[in-house]
């Protein structure tokens, strides 16, 4: 006999009235709208268009609201080949997003250079700015790139935000 | 009109600077002695033959040859349809000829193709200025002792570059062989 359990928040007990920890509850909050800037530079872009179609579906987690500006938008994705003349606008673009911002290196070319050992490709996207995920692949799945973006929703959830709220983020500590 | 007769109208009015055309599959190609020339030659080519069309501009480096620098130009007539192609040949010394930018106004960024590439300046130019490569990059990286790996080179801010690492490399693929591993790309020194 299998029985079920109520589990989380049951309105008939506890009404209008939820205990957590802020930390927790704005975490919760950041994780559920993570706006992706779409920095599409190469054919991985085109699985990234495809995670945001209907089929894969992106706005299951709260990520559908691609941002085409630096400013509105919390974490980076960038697919495809960096170039060297790229990357000054990659990293300006960075530079622009407001903190908390993130970054994943989607593919083999953002992530290490890939098949372009050239003298005009960056060797990875985290020669110039800090990456949080690596996805690997050529390209790859959009359940690849929607499983690296669930895992960053976890580290998300794990951040200490009050007790780095107003210290400089990985961007301006490392300099 | 083919190709042919208008490269022979063309060597009637430039006459000694023009070799004899030479046809070759049916392209007919035109050789030019000196380069100081192919801004006239391409201006009458174009106002007086009909070639209202600049394809293209391309340079060879005949790496280890004197003179280095071979640019060729193919030139097209909308009208009579009809493809010729000219080609001059400039020192590494020199490394400088004058544009036709005037001409046609396409060439403008075929130029700069070349000069940011390949390193040849085209004098008259209105714009010489790198157009693949960023500003401020030191090298031209199809000429034939530029390795394909990149040289390094430092740009104040982020533009820097460093030489890929390649494991060995390049992988060559080579068509025709017996089984997979012998197509596949690996590491083959020539004597492989």
């Amino acid at each position: 006999m299998q029985s079920t359990a109520e589990i989380g928040y049951d309105s008939r007990l506890e009404t209008d009235v939820i205990a957590t920890r802020l930390d927790a509850a704005l975490n919760w909050f950041r994780k559920n709208s993570l706006w992706p800037m779409p920095m599409g530079l190469a054919c991985c872009a085109i699985e990234l268009m495809g995670t945001g179609a209907s089929r894969f579906d992106i706005s299951r987690f709260g990520m559908e609201v691609m941002r085409f500006s630096p400013r509105q938008s919390d974490v980076m994705i960038v697919a495809g080949t960096v170039t060297y003349k790229m990357a000054t606008a990659v990293k300006r673009i960075y530079d622009q997003m407001a903190e908390p911002k993130w970054v994943i290196a989607m593919g083999a070319c953002a992530s290490t250079g890939g098949m372009y050992r050239s003298y005009a490709v960056l060797q990875g996207v985290d020669n110039v700015i800090p990456v949080d995920f690596y996805v690997a692949g050529c390209p790859p799945r959009p359940e690849a790139l929607l499983d690296a973006l669930m895992k960053l929703q976890q580290k998300v959830m794990k951040e200490p935000l009050l007790a780095t709220l107003k210290q400089p983020g990985p961007a301006l500590a490392q300099n | 009109m083919n190709a042919l007769d208008l490269a022979h109208k063309l060597r009637a009015a430039f006459g000694a600077v023009l070799a004899e055309p030479a046809e070759f599959r049916g392209e007919v190609t035109l050789k030019l002695t000196d380069p100081e020339a192919i801004g006239r030659i391409c201006g009458f080519a174009k106002l007086e033959l009909g070639f209202d069309f600049l394809l293209d501009i391309t340079s060879i480096d005949n790496y280890g040859e004197d003179p280095r620098w071979t640019i060729v130009y193919h030139l097209y007539g909308l009208a009579h349809q009809a493809h010729l192609r000219i080609k001059t040949d400039v020192s590494e010394e020199k490394s400088e000829l004058p544009t036709v930018s005037h001409v046609w106004r396409t060439a403008n960024w075929h130029e700069r193709e070349i000069y940011d590439l390949m390193g040849i300046r085209f004098r008259g130019h209105p714009d010489l200025r790198r157009i693949i490569m960023w500003e401020g990059y030191p090298y031209h990286p199809l000429r034939k002792d530029f390795p394909v790996t990149g040289k390094p080179s430092e740009l104040p801010g982020v533009a820097f570059s460093k030489a890929a690492p390649i494991e060995g490399g390049p992988f060559v693929t080579v068509p025709g062989g017996k089984d997979a591993m012998a197509r596949e790309p690996r590491v083959r020194t020539p004597e492989d």
